[in-house]
């Protein structure tokens, strides 16, 4: 007997902040405006999908010393937003990239677990670290962690938000009006974390919520960031999108469960995944073509180039060749608030790289850009599209993907009407929600840790 | 600035769990046990715009409620627990359409930065009726649970801390939430596709807050928001809370408890609102009371007791405890009136049963008697309040 087909998951990022998102589109709408975010949900609660993601910035993004102005710039508040759209939406997941370095575990894990609570038990978190002493300068204690300290800081909050959520067990609420108890337990919520970060203590005053813990997201790729990501997450948000990469990722991360004592299935890989349709496979090409023309314009190229130049190539015309002068190589960097730019390890090699491909192409500066950042993940029919999803989760390259559409808010909407009943009808994809939270969505475990009543404990607490 | 007799009054609504008795959760209209859900804040939230109020606020604060001033207690016989207000508040906007929404913040521990494009974005989602009502912390224990300061009780031997020093945060706090809001310039986003950009630069603006105890680069990562500044509110009972209201609010609350001592507050605040360089501004001052609404004095006399007798004690807070009809009600909100107050911020002893005395009986008589709106004439909450949208600290005059 074969193996059963593998069910994919699927989940929408919101396209904001993003050097995919096409602001000059006819079609692109706001990124700011609630009803671009109700849109954007409700087409991907229609699709079935998983979940809403939404990424996060803390500072505007800056180059050679001024706001980055050639992007969509600015968003709103990702926890207002998230609240606000489980009034619109009733199954659909609700993820929130928030920052563990800029904030404070007892207010993180209250918002979680309130929102756990007004949405019915479908919030999930990506947990992300920052430590760099510019975005650090928006927030009341400034400063920044060393870099080596980031993990150690994201793992201690996370334990510490746990230990929070932990807290109440989930029957402590009695309310009886008649005897007048409230509370079963009069230290309910009660806690003491001393660590080498958070040395704090007293009383959380959120009860437990549906879903206990909310979902955890990791994005980091480090090594560290895929031991934290074996140790405590329930999925990873990778960017690994071709089957190789993708293969050889899933087997690293899945196999580093074990030694913390989890299954395979309890951690999900999700990379990003762009996509571009078309009625043929031909006509989505030309498509993409010109999609990454509206994503690149001469300014954008000019701009990217310096990031890995770092130094001014504003006197360069896009259209001729690349720069014959190298990279600076400092610790300054020319743009700030972008974690793009540390993808770019070896500046020098980088530039000696790309020099040898426009020479070889005969690319100009934006035809570089164009052709070596960010191309789309998924180019095709609809067929085309669902069929090569489908095969790379089988192939365990991933469990499915986080979309992410280049149009707000609209750009969603061909994916649900064309693709997903292609998957639906391949039996991999989901005709309807089958539970209520998030965890029933993904097929992971509700925590049980210290859970005394309600539905039985499949595992132990960990 | 104080208004003629037959101007409207401004209503809000303070919703605290069950209501501000503590037995309030043992009335059978209370729901205890939907505190924690969305339903319940939808419900309380929507009976309020069904009275064309011109607000809720949402008590929150960052440990569990109690019955003691500077510590948690061990009671298990009252409602501890609650959501995030500001998230209550988002999760509620969508579903309504008129009323204005004001959830607490805490000052004291929480990041201006945070709170600003929070209370920006629930401008957009509830399009233009966003605001929020600042409070500082001055519990040791809540302090405990962040572990970055420590606060020493106003009562411990050596005078502990000095409370003007939380006060003088929370209003440098708002100064950062305020200039962060105005960051931005309206027309920054351009859309430029001849040149490729999305935004005007030269109208985003960094705020460069510095102060005693923090400072803000900005801007901020949100723009503008709907009202320009969302309503800034602050509940104060004496002089240095006045100067916070006087320098930083668009409404502040306090608890007379008759028209002079109504009089005596609004001259005091006006005073340091001269004194602040705020004297042509406008600020409102409302009236805060606990109310317990019946259809006759007695029946709602009774109600009070037996609330406190289940709760083991008389119920005794900063406000004026209201026992009476909706009649007698108008009556007394009429005569605070005259002391200068321009509105009042009711707290329902029992929500459940209280908001919809106020809705169903207490709006219907001021409207008779011309004091209150017949319908919302406005769709922000500045509008309610009469309010006009700000111009933005940063735009240039050149246009």
């Amino acid at each position: 007997m074969s193996k059963p087909l593998k069910q994919i998951h699927l989940a929408a990022h919101f396209p904001g902040v993003n050097n995919t998102t096409v602001w000059s589109d006819p079609a692109a709408g706001s990124h700011i405006e609630f009803s671009s975010f109700v849109h954007f949900a409700r087409t991907a609660e229609r699709a079935k999908f998983d979940f809403l993601f939404l990424a996060e910035g803390l500072r505007l993004r800056e180059q050679g010393g001024e706001i980055y102005d050639l992007d969509v710039v600015g968003r709103p508040d990702t926890f207002t937003v998230l609240a606000a759209l489980a009034a619109v939406t009733d199954r659909l997941g609700l993820t929130g990239t928030i920052n563990s370095t800029f904030n404070e575990p007892y207010e993180v894990a209250r918002q979680f677990a309130s929102l756990d609570h007004l949405s019915g038990g479908r919030s999930a978190w990506n947990v992300v670290t920052s430590w760099d002493a510019f975005t650090g300068e928006n927030f009341r204690r400034g400063g920044f962690l060393p870099q080596e300290e980031r993990y150690s800081r994201a793992k201690e909050f996370l334990a510490t938000a746990h230990e929070l959520f932990d807290s109440w067990h989930g029957d402590e609420i009695i309310a009886d009006q008649a005897t007048g108890t409230f509370l079963r337990d009069a230290r309910a919520g009660a806690f003491v974390h001393k660590g080498q970060h958070f040395d704090i203590q007293g009383r959380f005053n959120v009860p437990r919520s549906p879903q206990g813990r909310p979902v955890i997201f990791q994005a980091g790729d480090s090594d560290e960031g895929r031991e934290f990501a074996a140790a405590d997450a329930d999925a990873i948000f990778s960017r690994y999108s071709t089957l190789k990469e993708g293969q050889a990722f899933y087997t690293d991360v899945k196999s580093r469960l074990a030694k913390y004592g989890r299954r395979p299935e309890e951690l999900l890989i999700l990379p990003a995944a762009t996509f571009v349709l078309g009625d043929t496979d031909e006509e989505a090409a030309e498509l993409a073509h010109e999609v990454r023309r509206q994503q690149v314009s001469g300014a954008t190229a000019i701009k990217h180039l310096e990031f890995v130049w770092n130094r001014d190539l504003s006197a360069y015309d896009p259209e001729g060749p690349l720069p014959d002068v190298d990279p600076v190589v400092a610790e300054e960097h020319i743009s700030r608030g972008r974690a793009q730019v540390r993808m770019y390890r070896d500046p020098l090699a980088i530039a000696r790289e790309w020099r040898e491909l426009a020479e070889a192409n005969k690319w100009s500066i934006r035809d570089l850009v164009i052709n070596t950042g960010n191309r789309q993940t998924f180019i095709g029919s609809p067929a085309t599209v669902a069929r090569t999803i489908n095969e790379f989760v089988q192939a365990d390259a991933s469990d499915g993907f986080i979309l992410v559409p280049h149009i707000t808010p609209g750009g969603l909407d061909p994916f649900a009407d064309r693709v997903v009943p292609l998957l639906q009808e391949q039996g991999v994809f989901r005709a309807d929600y089958e539970g209520t939270t998030l965890r029933d969505h993904l097929g992971l475990d509700h925590p049980d840790t210290g859970r005394r009543t309600g539905a039985p404990a499949e595992r132990a607490a960990s | 600035m104080s208004p003629t007799p037959s101007a409207h009054l401004h209503l809000a609504v303070a919703l605290d769990g069950t209501g501000w008795h503590p037995a309030s959760w043992r009335d059978p209209a209370a729901r205890p046990r939907d505190l924690f859900t969305a339903g319940y804040w939808a419900d309380q939230i929507t009976e309020a715009e069904r009275g064309l109020l011109d607000f809720v606020t949402i008590e929150d604060g960052l440990g569990p409620q109690s019955s003691r001033r500077y510590e948690p207690d061990e009671r298990t016989d009252q409602v501890r627990g609650r959501l995030d207000a500001v998230l209550i508040a988002s999760r509620v906007a969508p579903l309504t359409r008129h009323i204005g929404l004001v959830p607490t913040v805490v000052a004291t521990h929480t990041e201006p930065f945070h709170i600003s494009k929070a209370i920006a974005t629930l401008d957009y989602v509830s399009t233009g009726r966003a605001g929020l009502r600042v409070r500082i912390s001055a519990r040791p224990d809540e302090a405990a649970h962040f572990g970055r300061r420590t606060i020493r009780r106003t009562d411990a031997p050596d005078g502990g801390e000095p409370i003007t020093e939380l006060f003088d945060e929370a209003a440098d706090y708002v100064e950062v939430v305020r200039r962060l809001w105005d960051s931005w310039e309206d027309d920054a986003e351009i859309r430029d596709a001849a040149t490729g950009r999305f935004i005007d630069r030269d109208k985003l603006h960094y705020i460069d807050f510095e102060g005693r105890f923090f400072s803000v680069k900005g801007p901020s990562i949100t723009p503008r928001p709907p009202q320009g500044q969302p309503l800034v509110t602050a509940l104060a009972h004496q002089t240095v809370p006045y100067r916070l209201v006087a320098r930083q609010a668009d409404i502040g609350y306090v608890t007379p408890h008759d028209a002079d001592q109504a009089r005596a507050i609004v001259t005091e605040i006006r005073a340091e609102q001269r004194a602040a360089g705020r004297a042509g501004e406008p600020l409102h001052v409302f009236g805060d009371l606990v109310v317990l609404l019946d259809d006759s004095e007695a029946a709602a006399r009774a109600r009070l007791d037996r609330l406190d007798t289940l709760a083991g004690e008389p119920y005794r807070g900063d406000a004026r405890v209201f026992t009476g009809t909706a009649g007698q009600l108008a009556d007394l909100l009429e005569e605070l009136a005259t002391g200068g107050l321009t509105g009042f911020r009711l707290r329902p002893a029992v929500t459940g049963h209280d908001l919809p005395r106020v809705t169903g009986d207490l709006v219907p008589e001021l409207q008779r008697r011309g004091r209150f709106r017949t319908a919302y004439d406005a769709t922000t909450l500045r509008g309610h309040l009469g309010l006009t949208r700000p111009a933005n600290r940063y735009a240039t005059t050149a246009a």
